[in-house]
């Protein structure tokens, strides 16, 4: 077999390693699926008339607004989970043990990759069926889901390697599930929950250009049938330095641990 | 089997390793034996692949772990100070995901990882998560992942700090028996008595340097301060005999502590001054010193820097 099959074969054994922890400890899953349905609901039924209000609709129009913001909170907040499995690989001597044996050594890192990803897209399934549970008729076409499920990937995959590196940096399990905040925080700052047009200057300029903004730009003209313009571009260019830095950064630590 | 020769390591300005040599022969049981920070951990990190050396050849099994780095994997199995077992996986799934990772095969695999459970006795336990496994089974298992390729080198970290007397009896047997199969064992420790049991082989780590090198009963004659236990009948006769050879009569005791190394001609010269003075001797043991002795003499000398 080729270094290319070897590095295939092993990471789908990590894979299947990572999925089966999703199964054995769910309350991690459940947590990470549960917080932005809460936030969803929070601001669907506590602001949303208001907020629904001030766009100069009604709750049902400020449901059909928020919802990128909330699948983006969904992604922000799995960095967690990723950042906090790596560092226990870390810290309890398994990921010695994986590195003493003659494997494909970046298995170790794409097994976290791919099984966060996974473990993401299905709570994103989860949070868009509470969505049209509660009421979300989004009015995308089936080109236009396609577009919106490669964009999320996109966007799993950066952050997911950036959490990889956060775990891979952190020097105790704790450490871990709390250097990820920033991303998990991150979509409020953005247009996601309200349009940044109405925040105060300094916060709207940083609210216009982080990366956030036009990831949940391009998702909701997917989602309610337009076209997202330029918004795709810049988002693909931040998804891509993003999981560069975060693939770089992640190999730079694994290299010296 | 594993040699290295003038293996340094510093982290920053602290010097872990210097100018360490060592050479384990195939088969052997090899003990390295140090207090705490010695460099116990960082030189069998080196050894495994983990860490890299500043300076210094090694060889593992004829591999160089800095060039060739997967042939000294392909040859090793390693137990690390923690026990590095998954522990949201039961036993059993611990075992297949090494052996699925070592490319064994499906039901190869399978059986090799019933082997191992049966070996280590966890049959019973093979379903239930390593979590819930106490710190003996935990090792075992630690231990069990380390062999599902029959490597024929073993690195085990201190195998028995923390476990009870009577699982440290049985993690003895277990590297008795690796070590009758034909494996070369290295193995940490900062117990004596463990390094005395076991090894063949013992080199002592002090602040980075080997100090001290050999077999158990070579490395005690480094170490004077042995003495010939004899032993009376009556208390009368101990005091006689003390008289005799200038000591002082311990008084309403049987048994007197000699001074000497135990060699044959003092052996006979001790004899002849009893025997001169009419002495009924019931009973002689000579104590050679044990490695406690041998530790701290050594030890002592090795000013910290």
């Amino acid at each position: 077999m080729t270094t290319l099959a070897y590095a295939v074969r092993d990471s789908n054994t990590m894979l299947r390693r990572n999925l089966r922890h999703t199964l054995r400890y769910p309350q991690m899953s459940v947590f990470l699926a549960g917080a932005p349905i809460i936030f969803l609901l929070l601001f669907v039924y506590v602001f949303g008339a208001t907020l629904g209000a001030g766009l100069g609709g009604t709750r049902a129009d400020y449901l059909a607004f928020v919802v990128p913001g909330i699948l983006m909170l969904t992604i922000g907040g799995a960095t967690t989970g990723t950042s906090v499995s790596v560092a226990s690989d870390i810290t309890e001597g398994i990921a010695a043990r994986f590195r003493t044996m003659p494997i494909a050594r970046v298995s170790i890192l794409t097994g976290h990759v791919l099984g966060s990803i996974i473990q993401t897209f299905a709570s994103l399934v989860i949070v868009l069926a509470v969505a049209l549970a509660i009421g979300y008729r989004p009015t995308a076409n089936p080109a236009a889901w396609l577009g919106v499920i490669a964009v999320l990937a996109m966007v799993c995959f950066a952050f997911t390697w950036l959490a990889v590196a956060l775990g891979l940096s952190a020097k105790t399990v704790e450490e871990a599930s709390n250097t990820p905040m920033p991303l998990t925080l991150l979509p409020f700052l953005g247009s996601g929950f309200v349009p940044t047009d109405t925040m105060p200057p300094g916060l709207r300029q940083f609210a216009e250009y982080q990366p956030f903004t036009p990831i949940m730009e391009t998702v909701r003209s997917l989602l309610t049938g337009h076209s997202p313009g330029t918004h795709l571009l810049t988002a693909t260019a931040w998804c891509a330095a993003l999981a560069l830095i975060g693939y770089l950064w992640s190999r730079y630590r694994y290299n010296r641990l | 089997m594993i040699s290295a020769t003038g293996v340094h390591k510093a982290y920053g300005g602290t010097i872990v390793l210097e100018g360490v040599d060592l050479d384990v022969p195939a088969g052997a049981i090899f003990a390295l034996l140090g207090p705490n920070g010695a460099g116990k951990t960082t030189t069998v990190n080196i050894l495994t692949t983990l860490i890299r050396p500043d300076a210094g050849s090694i060889r593992i099994a004829g591999a160089d772990p800095l060039t060739d780095p997967d042939a000294v994997r392909a040859a090793i199995g390693v137990t690390g100070q923690f026990a590095a077992v998954d522990a949201l996986l039961t036993g059993e799934e611990n075992l297949i995901l090494i052996a699925d990772l070592l490319h064994l095969g499906r039901r190869p695999g399978r059986r090799r990882a019933a082997e191992l459970l049966e070996l280590f006795d966890l049959t019973t336990a093979a379903r239930r998560p390593a979590a819930t496994y106490s710190g003996g089974m935990r090792r075992r298992l630690d231990i069990a992942m380390g062999l599902v390729a029959t490597p024929r080198v073993v690195f085990l970290d201190e195998p028995t700090t923390g476990l009870d007397p009577r699982g440290r009896r049985a993690m003895w047997e277990t590297i008795r028996g690796l070590a009758a199969g034909g494996v070369t064992i290295f193995l940490t420790t900062q117990y004596l008595e463990e390094a005395d049991h076991l090894a063949d082989k013992i080199d002592l780590l002090h602040h980075g340097r080997i100090v001290a090198s050999g077999t158990p009963a070579e490395l005690k004659r480094l170490v004077p301060g042995g003495h010939v236990t004899l032993t009376f009948a009556e208390p009368a006769g101990t005091d006689t005999a003390a008289r005799a050879l200038g000591l002082t009569p311990p008084g309403d005791r049987t048994t007197l502590n000699v001074p000497g190394d135990g060699s044959v001609p003092s052996l006979r010269a001790l004899l002849a001054t009893l025997d001169a003075a009419g002495v009924e001797l019931e009973g002689l043991s000579v104590h050679t010193p044990d490695l406690d002795d041998v530790f701290l003499a050594l030890t002592a000398t090795g000013a910290p820097r």
